[in-house]
């Protein structure tokens, strides 16, 4: 087994004194598509925030590429290249899109991944490069947000929900892109509500259920029933 | 005539307004810091300035070379030192602490200058004039309002057409996300606060080559500086311009009226413009 890109053992995460997460163990090898399902309240989202830096931890629960990240901030977890789709989009309001794709790559990493990349991918970005980015679709807003992310050149790409408050059409562009992004070499977590779409592009699947790993496993080797008991935990 | 030239006089008077406030309206619209300590830091600033034309023997316009960038330094120093601790969701404690800092840099100044007034020396362009259909110009006045201008449009280029000004506007957009895209917050704001005082530096020299100062008047500026911002408009730099020309103008209006009038007359037009445009005359569109 090569060595794992992620490595998270024993996290525990905590919104003051609630706690969310009760020593989760999970790892993603370099160049593997990971999906984490659960159902709403689970852990997922504070799980992204915890490996993202947004959130602090106690230290040697998280490496990325053999360094304990758990106690970095954000933008120095971005530096070393994990990079996250927000849910939500999270687009800067105040920015263009151009800009938005721009402020991405402030992380100053080199690699595959400029405008020019971008615009290839998504065309209709190019056309629209000088509006608000708040004037867009739910579904080119979610083009920028993955752009904005890919600017960066990360080693690591996590996509948080992506598909949430997207009509199914859009979902279906945005997912027939992601081959073009992993393709690289690049790593990437996908975290879904949607648990089909989410095992038909990834190789492995967790699931989480009150802040702890409920399933692991193969995402074509998992049954459904396996997956309704880990994700509802119905005995 | 004397009517016309109360509102010329005016108008580049809010010059120097625009300059008190748009250090403030940089900073409340970056971090939505309101910084109670801004208007000491313009009388600090000046005082810097006497002190570098005095011990240098600069000219006080040539000491902003030194003043600026010191003001800047101390403004990132003292984000990064102080100001970040205070940040958070609650608006109070930023306010509290630089109420504090406002009492701390009066008694300070007052230590090191006392309280006697103090002017700085500008040498004939304190007296130069222009002669303009009828109407008499003092060089300053204009050269403030020139200064004014160029300065808030420089920091609307900055804003709009630099990397800095865009993590500016993505930190004051979403702190967390902006994080995210490997943008240090904290740092952010310190350059933000560098470049606020930076203006402020420029507000201060000018205050003090127009009039005398002592270390008591820093409260007076900082309510023109808000006045200013207010009636320009939250977040939005040329209506702070606006704002200043504004209240400026209703000063030397009201002391045309009655000398004892002034500083009421630009109250009082702060008021009625708060009272029926409360978000300012030229609000920043909201997203």
């Amino acid at each position: 087994m090569p060595e794992p890109i992620l490595n998270i053992q024993g996290l525990k995460a905590f919104y003051g004194d609630f706690q969310a997460l009760y020593g989760v163990d999970m790892y993603i090898e370099p160049g593997e598509v990971l999906a984490i399902i659960g159902a709403n309240g689970a852990g997922k989202t504070t799980l992204m925030r915890s490996v993202t830096g947004l959130l602090s931890n106690g230290p040697g629960q998280i490496h990325f590429q053999g360094n304990d990240i758990s106690q970095l901030r954000a933008d120095e977890v971005a530096m070393q290249g994990l990079a996250m789709v927000p849910e939500g989009r999270q687009l800067f309001p105040s920015l263009s899109v151009k800009e938005n794709l721009m402020i991405g790559a402030q992380v100053g990493r080199q690699g595959p991944w400029d405008l020019d990349a971008v615009y290839r991918l998504f065309p209709i970005l190019e056309e629209r490069k000088d509006q608000a980015s708040t004037s867009l679709s739910g579904g080119q807003q979610q083009m920028v947000a993955i752009g904005r992310a890919l600017m960066a050149n990360p080693d690591l790409i996590m996509f948080d929900e992506i598909s949430l408050g997207l009509a199914p059409i859009v979902i279906k562009d945005i997912y027939a892109a992601l081959p073009g992004i992993i393709n690289g070499g690049m790593s990437a977590i996908i975290v879904e509500q949607d648990i089909a779409q989410a095992l038909k592009v990834s190789s492995r699947v967790y699931c989480l259920q009150e802040g702890r790993v409920s399933l692991e496993g193969a995402s074509d080797k998992v049954s459904r029933e396996e997956i309704s008991r880990a994700y509802f935990g119905i005995e | 005539m004397d009517w016309v030239n109360a509102i010329v006089q005016g108008t580049l008077l809010g010059g120097l307004y625009a300059l008190f406030a748009a250090g403030l309206s940089l900073i409340f619209g970056v971090m939505r810091l309101v910084n109670i300590a801004h208007g000491d830091l313009i009388v600090m600033a000046a005082y810097l300035g006497l002190t570098v034309t005095a011990t240098v023997g600069l000219h006080p316009l040539a000491a902003l070379a030194i003043v600026v960038p010191a003001m800047a330094l101390i403004g990132y120093v003292l984000q990064r030192g102080l100001l970040n601790q205070t940040l958070g969701e609650d608006l109070l404690p930023p306010l509290l602490v630089t109420f504090g800092l406002s009492v701390i840099l009066q008694n300070g100044l007052l230590e090191v200058y006392t309280a006697d007034p103090q002017k700085m020396d500008a040498g004939a362009l304190e007296t130069a004039s222009i002669a303009m259909g009828g109407l008499t110009l003092g060089v300053l006045p204009v050269l403030t309002f020139a200064i004014a201008v160029v300065v808030i449009w420089a920091l609307q280029w900055t804003f709009y057409h630099t990397a800095v000004g865009r993590a500016f506007r993505a930190v004051s957009d979403n702190q967390d996300i902006a994080q995210l895209m490997g943008l240090n917050r904290r740092h952010v704001f310190g350059l933000a606060m560098a470049l606020a005082l930076g203006v402020t530096a420029i507000a201060g020299i000018l205050l003090g080559i127009r009039t005398s100062f002592d270390p008591s008047i820093g409260g007076g500026r900082l309510i023109f500086g808000f006045e200013a911002v207010i009636i320009g408009g939250l977040g939005n730099l040329w209506g702070t311009l606006a704002g200043g020309v504004i209240l400026g103008i209703a000063q030397t209006v009201g002391a045309k009226i009655d000398p004892g009038f002034q500083i009421l007359a630009g109250h009082l037009a702060f008021l009625i413009i708060l009272a029926i445009r409360p978000n300012g005359l030229f609000p920043r569109i909201a997203a």
